[in-house]
C-alpha cells in the first residue's frame, strides 16, 4: 500500500498568454508538515485551489495516497482558502456545523466537532455571534475552525499566518504540530519564512509557476554556496583576495565575510587569516531561509 | 499518534448535497426580518384588496338614490326600470314633502329628488349638479314619460304598449359560444398575475442577491472545494423556491379565506382552489425557470451592487409580461396578442396565470404552455450550470455573458 500522502504531479495552467503553473511537482508525506513559498504571483495560490478541486488544471495529476484526487476524497481535505470567505449574517456555531456537514459529517458529530473547535481556538465565547461582528483577528481563528471542523485527513492552508496576533500565531503554529503528528500532511503558504524555518519539515519554493526549490531546509542551504565569517582584527584591508576560489564579500569593522567557490579550502582561508594576528572568530554562516529564497529567487532571474 | 487515523466515511449523495444547501437557505430566510415582513405585507394587501374590492363592486349597494314626492310617486318604478335599461342601479326612496326631500339632498343622502312631471318634463333637485349617468337615466325616463303621455292621449294603453316593446327582441344564435367573463373572476386573473409576479421579482431576485453574498463574501470558494457547483446552485434555487412556496400558499389561502368571508367572492370552493392550484402551479413553473437564470446571472457579478445591472435582461422579460398581462387582459381577456404571449414560456409565467383565473383558457393552450415552459428548463439549467461553473469563481470585474459560455 503507497502512503497516504498528498502528491501534486506536473501540474500546468496557463490563463490566455499567462502561464500560471508550469509542471509544478511535489509531494507532502504523512505527518509531514511542507512550507510553500514563493513571491506574489508564483502560483502558490493557483497550486493549492487546483488541488482542491476549486480551478482545473490544463494538466497534470493530483494523488492522495496514490490515487487520483476525486469530489469525494477532497472531502478529507481541510482547506484555507487565500480569500478568506464564510458567510457573514451566520453564527459561528451554525456556520461550522453547517460546514462540517457539507463534508460529510453526520449532524451530531458536526455539532460536538464545530463546539471543539471552537474551543480550541478561544472563539468559543462568539459561538452565536455573526461573523460579520466578530474581530478580524477572530474571523481568522473561526477561519481556521473551518478548515479543521471535518477532521480533515489532509491540511492544505494558504496563508494561514497572515493576519493573527502572535498568540493566535502560536495557537496555531501548535494545531499544525499537532495535526502533522497525528499523521496528516499539512502544506501551508507563508512569507513568513522566519515561522516556515522554524515549523516546517520541508519546504519548497516556488518561482514563476515552477518550484525551483524542495527540501528541508538543512538540504537547501546544502545547495547554496558556503559562507564564513572572520573576525581578525589586525588584517589589512585585502588580506583573502588572493585567496583561490574565494570571494570577498564584505567587511564589516574587524569581520570578513568570503564565500567560498568550487574547490576552495576552507582551512586555508583560516591559516591566511591566523597569519595576520589573532583571530578571534572563525564560522561558518548558516543562511536562514530568507536568504535561501533571496538567493533562488534572484539567481533564477539572472537566469 | 503517528499512524493515520482509520479515514472516516464522508461518501455523500448528490442529494444530501443539494439537501442541506437548500435547507440552510430555507433555515436562514425563514429566520430572517426582509422575509417574515415581505409576507406579512403580502398578506396585508390582499386581505385589504379584498376588501376594497368588496366595497367598491358595492355588494348590493345602487349607483344613485333618488328621493321620490308623493305626488311623484308613480314615477318611482319606471325611474328603476329606466335606470336597468341603462346598467344602472337606481335606488328610489319616498319622502314626505319637497322641503325634506331638499334637506337630504343638501345634506347628501340623495344624489337627486324628483318632484314631478309636468308638460313632458320631469322636475329634478340636485344639490349642484347632476352626475352624468343619472341623467341619462333621467333622459330616458322622462321620454317614456312623454310617451306615455301621448299614447294615453291617442286613446291607447301605455302597459300594453311597453309589454309590446319588451317583449321585442333580438334572437341572436352565436356560432360560437363565447365565454362569459364575470367582474369576480376579472379580479382573480389580477391579484394572481400581481402574486405571480411580485413572487417572481422577490425571489427570482434573491436567489441572484444569494449567489453574489456567496461570491462577496468569498465562502463560494470554501463550499466549492466540498461540493460541485450545480449542487450549490440547485440547493439554493431549491431552497428559496421552498420559501417562496411556503410564502404563495399562505397568500393564496389567506386570499381565498378572506374574500369568502367578506362576500367579495361567491366562487364555488372548488373554483376557489383551482385557482390557488393554478397560482401555484404556474409560480413553480415560473420561478424554477426564471431562478436558474437569475443564478447564472447573479454569478457574473461580485459586488450586490451589480446585480440589478447583471438581472436586468430576465427582470425585463418578466416586468414585460406581467404589464402586457395586466393591462391588457383585464379590459380585453380574449386579446389576442396576449393569448400568444401566454404560451411563448417568457412571457408564460407572468400571463398565463391571469388568463387561467379569468377562464376560458382552452386546454390545449393551457397544456401547451406548461409543456414548453417544462421543456425548456432543462436547457436552461444546462445553460446555467455552465455559466455559474465557469463564473462564480471569478471575482472582479463583471464576467462578460460570453466568456463565462464560453470558457471550459
Amino acid at each position: 500500500m503507497r502512503e497516504p500522502g498528498l502528491e501534486i504531479d506536473a501540474i500546468s495552467k496557463r490563463y490566455g498568454d499567462v502561464v500560471a503553473l508550469r509542471e509544478m511537482t511535489f509531494s507532502v508525506r504523512p505527518g509531514e508538515l511542507f512550507g510553500f513559498v514563493g513571491s506574489n504571483g508564483a502560483g502558490k495560490t493557483t497550486t493549492m485551489r487546483i488541488a482542491l478541486g476549486v480551478l482545473s488544471a490544463d494538466s497534470g495529476a493530483v494523488r492522495w495516497a496514490g490515487e487520483p484526487v476525486t469530489h469525494e476524497t477532497r472531502r478529507h481535505i481541510g482547506y484555507m482558502p487565500e480569500e478568506r470567505g464564510l458567510y457573514p449574517k451566520m453564527k459561528v456555531a451554525e456556520q461550522l456545523t453547517y460546514l462540517a456537514r457539507l463534508h460529510g459529517m453526520s449532524a451530531v458529530d458536526a455539532r460536538a466537532s464545530a463546539a471543539r473547535w471552537a474551543e480550541r481556538l478561544g472563539v468559543a465565547a462568539r459561538r452565536d455571534d455573526e461573523v460579520q461582528k466578530l474581530s478580524l483577528g477572530n474571523q481568522q481563528r473561526v477561519q481556521l475552525a473551518a478548515a479543521l471542523v471535518h477532521e480533515p485527513r489532509i491540511l492544505v492552508l494558504d496563508e494561514p499566518f497572515s493576519g493573527l496576533d502572535p498568540v493566535a500565531v502560536d495557537v496555531m503554529s501548535q494545531v499544525l504540530s499537532e495535526k502533522a503528528a497525528e499523521g496528516v500532511p499539512v502544506v501551508f503558504s507563508s512569507h513568513q519564512l522566519d515561522l516556515v524555518e522554524r515549523l516546517c519539515d520541508r519546504v519548497g519554493i516556488v518561482r514563476s509557476g515552477q518550484m525551483v526549490a524542495d527540501g528541508t531546509v538543512a538540504e537547501l542551504r546544502a545547495g547554496g554556496a558556503v559562507r564564513l565569517l572572520v573576525d581578525a582584527p589586525e588584517a589589512p584591508d585585502g588580506w583573502a583576495d588572493a585567496l583561490p576560489g574565494v570571494k570577498v564579500l564584505g567587511r564589516e569593522g574587524t569581520v570578513t565575510e568570503v564565500e567560498l567557490g568550487e574547490g576552495a579550502d576552507d582551512q586555508a582561508v583560516l591559516r591566511a587569516a591566523l597569519a595576520t594576528g589573532p583571530v578571534r572568530e572563525f564560522a561558518r554562516k548558516q543562511p536562514s531561509l530568507t536568504e535561501l529564497f533571496r538567493s533562488v529567487v534572484t539567481q533564477e532571474v539572472a537566469a | 499518534m503517528s499512524t493515520p487515523v482509520s479515514t472516516p466515511d464522508v461518501r455523500m449523495g448528490s442529494l444530501s448535497a443539494v439537501g442541506l444547501v437548500a435547507s440552510r437557505e430555507i433555515g436562514t430566510r425563514f429566520r430572517s426580518k426582509a422575509y417574515r415582513v415581505s409576507t406579512a405585507v403580502m398578506l396585508l394587501l390582499i386581505v385589504v384588496a379584498t376588501i376594497v374590492v368588496k366595497f367598491f363592486s358595492g355588494g348590493g349597494g345602487a349607483d344613485a338614490t333618488v328621493g321620490v314626492v308623493p305626488a311623484a310617486s308613480s314615477l318611482a318604478a319606471p325611474l328603476a326600470a329606466s335606470g336597468k335599461t341603462l346598467d344602472q342601479k337606481i335606488a328610489t326612496s319616498s319622502v314626505p314633502d319637497e322641503v325634506a326631500g331638499r334637506a337630504k339632498v343638501a345634506d347628501g343622502s340623495l344624489d337627486a329628488l324628483l318632484t314631478g312631471a309636468a308638460d313632458g318634463k320631469l322636475q329634478v333637485v340636485v344639490k349642484k349638479d347632476i352626475n352624468g349617468k343619472l341623467k341619462n337615466v333621467l333622459n330616458v325616463l322622462a321620454g317614456q314619460v312623454a310617451l306615455d303621455q301621448q299614447i294615453t292621449g291617442l286613446g291607447g294603453d301605455p302597459a300594453k304598449v311597453g309589454a309590446a316593446i319588451a317583449g321585442a327582441t333580438v334572437a341572436v344564435s352565436p356560432m360560437e359560444k363565447p365565454y362569459e367573463y364575470d367582474g369576480q373572476q376579472l379580479f382573480l386573473g389580477i391579484v394572481t398575475g400581481i402574486l405571480i409576479y411580485l413572487s417572481l421579482m422577490i425571489n427570482g431576485q434573491s436567489v441572484a442577491q444569494g449567489v453574489v453574498e456567496e461570491k462577496t463574501s468569498r465562502v463560494v470558494e470554501l463550499l466549492l472545494s466540498t461540493i460541485k457547483p450545480w449542487q450549490l446552485m440547485a440547493g439554493k434555487v431549491l431552497g428559496i423556491g421552498t420559501v417562496g412556496l411556503v410564502q404563495m400558499l399562505l397568500i393564496g389561502v389567506v386570499g381565498v379565506v378572506s374574500a369568502r368571508a367578506t362576500g367579495t367572492l361567491d366562487l364555488s370552493v372548488s373554483a376557489a382552489v383551482g385557482t390557488v392550484v393554478w397560482l401555484i402551479v404556474w409560480y413553480l413553473l415560473g420561478f424554477f425557470m426564471y431562478a436558474i437564470v437569475f443564478a447564472a446571472l447573479g454569478a457574473l457579478v461580485s459586488r450586490q451592487e451589480d446585480v440589478g445591472g447583471a438581472t436586468m435582461p430576465a427582470l425585463m422579460l418578466v416586468i414585460a409580461g406581467y404589464l402586457v398581462g395586466i393591462s391588457v387582459l383585464p379590459s380585453d381577456p380574449s386579446n389576442s396578442f396576449a393569448e400568444v404571449l401566454s404560451i411563448i414560456p417568457v412571457f408564460a409565467p407572468t400571463v398565463m396565470p391571469i388568463r387561467l383565473a379569468m377562464g376560458g383558457v382552452p386546454v390545449w393552450e393551457a397544456v401547451l404552455s406548461i409543456a414548453l415552459v417544462i421543456a425548456l428548463i432543462p436547457a436552461l439549467i444546462w445553460l446555467a450550470a455552465r455559466i455559474y461553473r465557469n463564473a462564480v469563481m471569478r471575482t472582479g470585474a463583471k464576467v462578460k455573458l460570453r466568456d463565462a459560455l464560453r470558457a471550459a
